[in-house]
């Protein structure tokens, strides 16, 4: 696996004014793999890819090593990096409407990818526009290339920035939370939409989402990050079959259910601890249920609980019970 | 009783251009939606994607003018936009944004944001509330001093949520309110706007495409379909057995970790403001179409048996169902 990774990621670490947002990632994501990246809001997923596509602002330390297909990236130099960026590997943000340009037509932002990245202009390029506004869903997609994005709604805007992302036909698509702000049944077009081109083109796919039922209609890995760091990696039916971190286990106990009475929702009690106090053991020991005194040695190394699954965890597996909250919180 | 908010029949249409020289083209962004929320109630609001559901937030508050239809709040019509009273009533309802970096100024750090709405309505907005206000969603007081994009997405939402709470309001409209935030936060949002509706009673639309998350949250859920609401109910009822075609797409493709690929893809094209099509504006993509549906376009109405507010023929018992092959 290791000799065949389109990306890899080593020892990946970020700090802002001295406060450290990334402590050591490690990943890799092979030719044509779906890989989801899923944790607490502010463990990193987005600055992981930021750092790795030299997209930080100046004040972030960043350190680690990050090679496309063997090539390091990292700190690589400017003109390199604008190559990279939106060719081989594009980036949908989280955002969408202040990722686009407002002053500009979408139509003219997806020509200037394609002009960039495929060297199209004129009527091609428009007319491939087009194509790619469709492709996504975009309603009235010709008339829409002269829209701006303060006049599409939200899911039209996210559908735009998915649509210059492919413009460059990457050889990876990293998309940060791409399907949040679409109804559930466009969300589905656009995940069929990227299935398909998925297996018609090989493109290898890292997916950013809250969302649990997404993740694991993509994905085949999983890895789930709290505090900077990767606390567990599997593939994605065991960690919804058997999840091995407390942390893991607290996401799915959190999911609001479908069928079933309502009641308050299993939250994990406590937030994330401050990036300047971080405790000197595990990073989740003050919220987790297992919490022994042995948590708080050092923090615990991502080791394999089972082949190809890995928790950092003293004491992975036994699933967690959890004392329901007042009932009293319900909606009536 | 008076409902908190009644709107009537809100329409509102855009002009859109193509090109410079093009003919100005009319999008009805909502077409006639009529709903009603009491205090301490919750509606959601679910539906495609561009069907309309910000705009019907937008003009609830009073944020944007509906072209036909009205609002009244307690019973009374909004004033009009800018006036004092309109002022004071604007403090007791608030929007919480889809796209909390576009509702945040960059420039500011977010602790002053936060305290922005006590000074415009003349409350106190020393360190202490404000500090409370970001305890109260879950942020540290230290991130008052961090700017937007200094933060995570969640934690920006959070920011926004404090913000929007800061004048104790009587209606909160949440587009997407958690979208941004990982479902252990989430869980911790929602038991939040839970616990805060069932103390000051607030009562809030809330939006959003999560239909866990609108199962979780509301009393009523209503189903909106290119600027028409098509189904209206418990959210039991609506999201266990929907009636309308496009709820029953919609609730086949909640995504669900217990399984994998092959999820119900409605076919057709996306409905295009613009065109409405004829008749219902489902019926080009319905499964159950016959040409009835084509030709009249179904009013929102009790169903026979159950009272299920529905607005399709077919599940009204006027047209028989007519099955295209798959
Ligand atoms: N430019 C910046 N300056 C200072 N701190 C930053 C900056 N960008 C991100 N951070 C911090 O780095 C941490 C990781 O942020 P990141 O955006 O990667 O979170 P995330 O996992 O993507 O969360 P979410 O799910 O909410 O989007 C957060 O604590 C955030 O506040
Ligand atoms: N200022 C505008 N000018 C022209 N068209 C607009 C404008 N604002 C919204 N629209 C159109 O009105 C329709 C409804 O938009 P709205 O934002 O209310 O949808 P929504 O239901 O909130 O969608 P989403 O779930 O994607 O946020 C869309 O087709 C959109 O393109
Ligand atoms: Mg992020
Ligand atoms: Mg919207």
């Amino acid at each position: 696996m290791a000799g065949a990774a389109l990306v890899e990621i080593r020892d990946l670490a970020v700090a802002f004014d001295r406060t450290p947002a990334l402590r050591g990632v490690s990943l890799s994501i092979g030719k044509g793999e779906s890989l989801g990246l899923v944790g607490e809001s502010g463990c990193g997923k987005s600055v992981t890819w930021l750092a790795a596509l030299g997209l930080l602002p100046g004040k972030a330390r960043v350190t680690g090593s990050v090679r496309l297909a063997g090539q390091e990236i990292l700190h690589a130099p400017p003109a390199t990096l604008d190559r990279v960026r939106g060719g081989r590997v594009a980036m949908i943000f989280q955002d969408p409407a202040s990722s686009l340009n407002p002053v500009h037509r979408i139509g003219r932002q997806v020509t200037e990818a394609l002009q960039l990245h495929r060297g199209l202009s004129g009527a091609a390029a428009r007319e491939e526009a087009r194509r790619l506004l469709d492709q996504v869903g975009m309603p009235d997609a010709r008339r829409r290339l002269d829209a701006y994005p303060h006049e599409l709604s939200g899911g039209q805007n996210q559908r735009v920035m998915i649509a210059i992302a492919l413009a460059g036909q990457p050889e990876l698509l990293v998309a940060d939370e791409p399907t949040t702000a679409l109804d559930v049944t466009i969300q589905a077009q656009i995940l069929t939409l990227l299935a398909e081109i998925r297996r018609d083109t090989g493109m290898a796919l890292v997916l950013i989402s809250h969302d649990l039922g997404v993740i694991a209609e993509t994905c085949e890995r999983v890895c789930v990050m709290y505090a900077g760091r990767i606390v567990e990696e599997t593939r994605t039916e065991r960690l919804f079959a058997a999840p091995s971190h407390p942390y893991a286990q607290g996401l799915m106990a959190a999911l609001p259910p479908i069928h079933g009475p309502r009641r308050p929702l299993a939250a994990i009690p406590g937030s994330v601890p401050e990036p300047w106090a971080m405790p000197p053991g595990c990073a989740f020991a003050p919220r987790c249920p297992r919490h022994v005194a042995a948590c708080d040695a050092a923090p615990p190394p991502l080791v394999a609980v089972t082949p190809g699954h890995c928790a950092a965890c003293i004491r992975p597996g036994a699933v967690s019970a959890r004392a329901p909250l007042s009932p009293e919180l319900l909606p009536a | 009783m008076t409902p908190l908010l009644e709107a009537r029949e809100l329409v509102r249409r855009y002009s859109m251009r193509r090109g410079m020289l093009g003919r100005p083209v009319e999008v009805r962004a909502v077409n006639g939606v009529t709903l009603r929320l009491e205090a301490g109630r919750t509606l959601g609001l679910v539906g495609e994607s561009g069907c309309g559901k910000s705009t019907t937030g937008r003009m609830v508050l009073g944020l944007e003018a509906p072209d036909e239809g009205d609002v009244q709040f307690e019973g009374a019509p909004m004033p009009p936009p800018g006036s004092l009273p309109w002022r004071r009533q604007r403090a007791r309802m608030q929007m919480v944004y889809q796209d909390p970096l576009g509702a945040l100024d960059r420039r500011l750090p977010i602790g002053v944001q936060v305290a922005e709405p006590l000074q415009i309505h003349g409350l106190p907005a020393d360190a202490t509330r404000v500090h409370a206000l970001l305890r109260q969603v879950g942020l540290r007081p230290d991130q008052a001093e961090r700017y937007p994009h200094e933060l995570s997405g969640g934690q920006r939402q959070r920011a926004v949520l404090a913000r929007a709470l800061a004048t104790d309001p009587v209606l909160l409209v949440c587009d997407e309110p958690i979208s941004a935030l990982d479902v252990s936060i989430q869980a911790q949002v929602m038991n939040l706007l839970v616990e805060l509706q069932q103390q000051r009673g607030i009562a809030l639309l809330f939006i959003s495409h999560d239909l866990r998350a609108v199962r979780q949250m509301s009393h009523r859920v209503a189903v909106m379909y290119l600027g028409r609401i098509v189904e209206e109910g418990e959210p039991d009822a609506v999201l266990h057995d929907p009636a309308h075609p496009y709820a029953q797409a919609l609730v086949s493709a909640i995504p669900d970790p217990t399984r994998r690929g092959n999820r119900i893809v409605l076919q057709g094209d996306p409905p295009n403001p613009a065109a409405r099509p004829s008749g219902c504006a489902f019926h080009p993509r319905c499964p159950l179409a016959v040409s009835l549906c084509a030709r009249q376009a179904p009013a929102l109405k009790p169903r026979p048996g159950d009272g299920r507010l529905v607005a399709c023929h077919v599940a009204q018992g006027e047209a028989a169902p007519m099955r295209k092959a798959a």
